[in-house]
């Protein structure tokens, strides 16, 4: 469903991206593990357009998306929802017109039948009644779960997750978990999340694909990441301090 | 090699107009070519308009009372006692044209193009423009349409409600404080001052509320660097936007007819 292909991104002189390539199948939880800085985030804003590769390209169901604008890239971003790492709420909205936001853009509902959505997808997410409050009367964790509710909301073909269980206590992470393996067996999304979470990452990943240095070095399941011979891939899924991979 | 300073400079000048020229095309485009935002654009007129009512208030009074003492001081100094009820021409004329635009520009760009910056930079920062894009929303259209169009409408209505106000207090101290003949002052001014000079100055305020408008929403979406990012764009909007005003201001004055009355 998507295919990422010789992917590379520099900001100023210094390289993030140096030619990922990357396949992910339709209904399938895509995992991608690196070290932080190691370019995650920045790979998935290039699925919704938010940033152009310097060279490469990626497919959309077919469609090449890296040089898309206005109603065309509209079209593309429509099939994604992005749970933002820091969850990114509008801070002059409620959170019911948070979650409201994308319905009211991407969909033709009724005021009422986006009230009932909204109310769905904040009870998904473990929150009931806060429709009123605004985002700076909500806890970190609450808030990471209106910005999951408003990325639902309007039902996209693939989610994309940015760290979802950072800063967050560990049972809600658990439930996001939950949530991340029933919206792709009941619901048949394809998801790609971005996390350094190793144990999140064995829950809900169907391939796992490590990032480190700019590049894909390693794809595989689950079972064949935590195999590895490859003692980068080692060290980081271990959470080791010593090891290839220099962190002073 | 490094280019020389001035020539970076020159370089950096061009940079920025041509991102603020970029800016200001799109901003039209969405304004012209597309639905409205209603609520943000509520919003906004709320924020430009009616918030900033009580500081124009305050200003345009002071405006005309000091204006109107200065002007009193000069006719009596140098014309002679009992030609001050000519200084109501000169002192409504300065106010609408120059005065009460200029003082609403900058008080305009000192409470809300800082705020815009500060708020669409805050924005920027905690990654809300990237939601606004993932969500379907353009934030030119989103953001800065509303703000340009609130901007545009608002500051002239505030110009000339400061014309009023300030009038008044220039009137009062001529008139009321300083015994002034008012029936003579209020004969002059009816006399001399023309519905273009009004105007004029509308024309000119709804100019600055555009380029206080448009360096907010700029500054604000090119921040970078966190809080430090926001303090620094909050600032640069208002220097930008208060010397452009003044700038602008000359040569509008230059450019605009000084009167529509066919000689």
């Amino acid at each position: 469903m998507i295919k990422i292909a010789g992917l590379y991104k520099s900001f100023g002189t210094t390289p993030v991206l140096r030619g990922v390539d990357l396949d992910v199948r339709r209904g399938e939880t895509m995992v991608v593990i690196g070290q932080s800085g190691s370019g995650k985030s920045v790979l998935i804003k290039h699925l919704i357009g938010l940033l152009r590769p310097d060279r490469g390209e990626i497919y959309v169901d077919g469609t090449a998306i890296s040089r898309l604008r206005g109603e065309a890239l509209q079209k593309v971003t429509r099939k994604f929802g992005l749970l933002f790492q820091g969850a990114a709420l509008f801070d002059s909205l409620t959170v019911g017109q948070n979650v409201r936001f994308g319905l009211e853009r991407y969909t033709t509902l009724s005021r009422e039948e986006m009230d009932a959505v909204v109310a769905d997808c904040l009870a998904k997410v473990g929150l009931r009644g806060v429709e009123r409050l605004m985002p700076h009367e909500l806890s970190g964790g609450m808030r990471k779960r209106v910005g999951l509710a408003r990325a639902i909301a309007y039902s996209p073909e693939v989610m994309l997750y940015d760290e979802p269980s950072t800063g967050i206590d560990p049972i809600r992470a658990d439930a996001i978990n939950d949530l991340i393996n029933v919206m792709k067996t009941d619901l048949k999304v394809t998801s790609i999340v971005i996390t350094h979470d190793m144990v999140s990452s064995y829950k809900v990943a169907d391939r796992i694909a490590m990032l480190h240095e700019g590049r894909i070095i390693q794809i595989g399941t689950p079972r064949e990441i935590q195999a590895s011979r490859n003692p980068v891939v080692q060290q980081f899924i271990r959470g080791e301090a010593e090891g290839p991979i220099k962190i002073f | 090699m490094r280019a020389p300073f001035v020539l970076q400079t020159a370089i950096r000048l061009f940079e920025e107009l041509g991102e603020v020229g970029l800016l200001a095309a799109r901003t039209f485009q969405s304004i012209f070519r597309r639905r409205w935002e209603r609520g943000m654009l509520v919003r906004q007129l709320e924020e430009i308009g009616v918030r900033s009512l009580p500081v124009v208030a305050l200003t345009a009074a002071f405006g005309g009372l000091v204006f109107g003492l200065q002007t009193y001081i000069g006719f009596n100094r140098y014309i002679g006692p009992g030609s001050e009820g000519y200084a109501g021409p000169i002192i409504s004329l300065g106010l609408s044209k120059e005065l009460i635009p200029i003082l609403v520009g900058v008080m305009v760009s000192g409470r809300v193009g800082s705020a815009m910056a500060a708020q669409i930079g805050t924005m920027k920062i905690t990654e809300q423009i990237d939601a606004l894009h993932s969500l379907g929303a353009d934030p030119v259209r989103y953001l800065v349409a509303p703000r340009m169009i609130a901007g545009v409408s608002m500051v002239p209505c505030l110009t000339l409600l400061g014309d009023v106000i300030g009038m008044a207090a220039g009137y009062l101290y001529i008139v009321v404080l300083m015994g002034v003949n008012g029936q003579i002052y209020v004969q002059n001014v009816m006399l001399y001052l023309e519905l273009w000079d009004v105007a004029t100055g509308l024309i000119k305020a709804a100019v600055f509320g555009g380029v206080i408008t448009l360096i907010g929403c700029w500054q604000g979406l090119k921040t970078r660097g966190g809080a430090e990012g926001v303090g620094r764009a909050t600032t640069r909007t208002v220097v930008i936007a208060s010397i452009s005003i003044l700038l602008l201001n000359f040569f509008l004055s230059k450019a605009l007819p000084a009167s529509l009355t066919l000689k």
